[in-house]
């Protein structure tokens, strides 16, 4: 697969950049080369990492979800929990990764601040104010492919500023320039289906990134794509984030995947979900997927936040599987030491 | 990659060659071989039926026979039948067929669509729809003919009540059906729910749709026929039944054989139409659509 031109530029600071952003605080407060907006904080009390947190600059952030609970009605008539009392703070800017086992309600904490679902109580909340609908400074990026698959590429990547009433050519010629940003230019009259995955998801990337959204949700975009693939994507992400710095919530389940991207990492419970922990990935960036996480101190946090996210998976692979925890639990112990930090694997 | 193609020797090509040869040629056998069968088949029972015919095993009064609907069909092309022109008798039904299937066809996808997209209007409207279809479409007929009299107006509004159910449960069902992330994903790209409906639910209905097209329009044509049997001034249907009252077996046949032509003329094209709307699937997904 052919490398971005409009990302290529990020890896190439990166080594010489490691050593400078190591000393500080890095990944946050030290400017990169397109860098407009960067206050990066954490929410204090949340904070488990060494050095805490620089207090929010004026103390709204992005995205922001206070004690929000969400139940659904099942088809039996029963009531589902899937979140309770979630406390979530991403500061504009700020890469937030949420991971958590399956089912623990991790995209329905898009749902809420996309404005897709409404919390049961609580509150979501986008730059202070509740969310009431569709926030037209929201972009979402779905874990299936929800490119439309009758329409040309071309026309996928037009389809947001054609919604918003953009004219026709100034959309085409918006949706030109940002399939070359992601490396698709020729391929603009190919349907879905004609392209690779990886390609379909560059094609996601554009439509979502297309409206320059100041909050962007990420629910799994990566997760059908095979590892190769999936870093060189995640590579391009970062490169795209950089231009525009929208604050982003990452869902995963890949605790590399998150560790990699984020700013940010929140473990939420086993569902109903609730945040558990959150962590500051102090890593350097410009990063550059593929070589980060042989870090040391990528190494270091995938511990950290394993053995945290840990008790979690294992309650919920027991509970799926209907074993006692304790059968469930040795067996992902082993899974989870054996895929490590460095390696490719999934857990 | 490249780098094994080079070394690979040039016996590959040739096997490959030869093989694609060999593929070519049995195909080429197997498509002379199907043709053969079906031309046999065509023979022995159109031979079959003008020989009974003409021995007398077939009561030619009766029965009819090839050669009696082949002359059939040329005075009829040639001077005329007695409610006009054979092209007047077949533009009058071709007229109340394609207004029936586009009247019932939009209605149907309109409908469809709405009660697809809003529960509550499904909930209220289940059961005058399953009222409706559960009345047999045939016995309507004769209400459109009291209704809307002998011309052409009753017969439409037959083809519309056969069309619009079968394209309606299909519109229902395809709307139904959509993505959730499509529609997800457009409302978050800043799509109306009228943008919503018109760019997202409808092409991705057009699956379903286009599907029930090709029953729907046979329905149409049932719909125009059985009208003008019924009671009409002109038409195929009213062709065929002047035929039977005069115990004309040949001219009941002749009128089968053209409306059979316009069926599959129209069957042509909506299956171009077909391919057309839904070009964007994978071709292996319509390609089999079109086969039968």
């Amino acid at each position: 697969m052919r490398q971005v031109p409009a990302t290529s530029a990020a890896p190439a600071a990166d080594t010489r950049d490691k050593a400078d952003r190591a000393r500080g605080r890095c990944g946050h407060a030290p400017a990169g080369p397109v860098r407009p907006k960067v206050v990066l904080t954490e929410v204090n009390d949340t904070v488990r990492d060494a050095g805490g947190g620089t207090p929010p600059p004026d103390g709204v952030p992005a995205i922001e979800l206070a004690a929000a609970t969400k139940r659904f009605r099942t088809p039996s008539g029963g009531v589902y929990t899937a979140l309770r009392d979630l406390d979530l703070r991403v500061e504009p800017g700020e890469f937030c990764a949420v991971v958590g086992p399956t089912g623990c309600g991790k995209s329905t904490t898009l749902s809420l601040v996309s404005g897709l679902e409404a919390p049961t109580a609580g509150q979501a909340l986008i730059h202070g104010k509740p969310v009431t609908g569709i926030d037209p400074r929201v972009g979402f990026m779905f874990q299936t492919d929800a490119v439309f698959p009758w329409r040309s590429v071309l026309d996928n990547v037009a389809a947001g500023p054609r919604f918003r009433g953009m004219g026709k050519r100034e959309a085409i010629d918006k949706a030109r320039d940002w399939l070359r940003r992601v490396g698709l230019s020729g391929f603009e009259d190919r349907l879905p289906h004609q392209l690779s995955g990886g390609m379909r998801k560059r094609v996601a990337l554009a439509q979502t990134l297309i409206n320059e959204p100041e909050i962007l949700m990420m629910d799994e975009p990566f997760s059908a794509l095979d590892v190769q693939t999936r870093q060189i994507v995640q590579n391009e992400l970062l490169g795209l984030w950089e231009m525009t710095r929208p604050a982003v919530v990452f869902v995963t389940h890949d605790l590399e995947e998150a560790i990699a991207l984020a700013d940010k990492v929140v473990v939420l419970t086993v569902g109903p979900g609730t945040v558990k922990d959150t962590f500051t990935v102090d890593l350097p960036r410009p990063r550059r997927v593929q070589e980060i996480r042989m870090q040391p101190r990528f190494v270091q946090l995938y511990e950290r936040i394993w053995t945290c996210l840990r008790d979690e998976v294992e309650l919920a692979y027991a509970r799926s599987a209907g074993t006692a925890p304790a059968d469930g639990g040795v067996a992902l112990e082993k899974a989870g030491s054996a895929s490590g930090p460095a390696g490719e694997g999934q857990h | 990659m490249a780098a094994e193609t080079l070394t690979r020797p040039g016996p590959a090509d040739t096997d490959e060659a030869t093989a694609a040869r060999a593929a070519r040629s049995r195909r080429r056998n197997r498509r002379l071989l199907i043709l053969g069968a079906q031309v046999l088949i065509v023979v022995v029972v159109i031979g079959g039926w003008q020989l009974g015919a003409e021995r007398g095993w077939l009561d030619k009064f009766t029965y009819g026979s090839p050669s009696g609907v082949v002359s059939q069909l040329k005075t009829w092309f040639s001077q005329g039948t007695a409610t006009g022109s054979i092209w007047h008798n077949i533009a009058v039904t071709m007229q109340e067929t394609v207004l029936g299937f586009l009247i019932g066809t939009v209605a149907g996808v309109v409908l469809g669509i709405l009660l697809g997209r809003f529960r509550a209007l499904a909930d209220v409207a289940a059961p005058f729809i399953k009222a409706g279809n559960s009345i047999p479409r045939v016995v309507l007929g004769s209400i459109f003919i009291m209704w809307f009299g002998l011309g052409p107006s009753g017969k439409v509004a037959l083809a519309v009540v056969l069309v619009f159910f079968s394209v309606f449960f299909n519109a229902f069902q395809g709307t139904r059906e959509v993505d959730r992330n499509f529609i997800a994903n457009a409302r978050i790209l800043g799509a109306s729910e009228w943008r919503v409906t018109t760019q997202v639910v409808l092409p991705s209905a057009m699956t379903w749709i286009v599907a029930s097209l090709h029953a729907a329009f046979g329905f149409a044509l049932i719909g125009a026929i059985v009208g003008e049997v019924l009671g009409a001034q002109a038409g195929l249907g009213q062709l065929i039944e002047q035929a039977q009252e005069n115990f004309n077996a040949n001219g009941v046949y002749a009128g089968i054989i053209i409306i059979a032509a316009l069926a599959l003329i129209a069957e042509f094209l909506i299956t171009r139409f077909e391919m057309r709307v839904l070009r964007w699937r994978p071709s292996e997904l319509s390609g089999d659509a079109a086969g039968l």
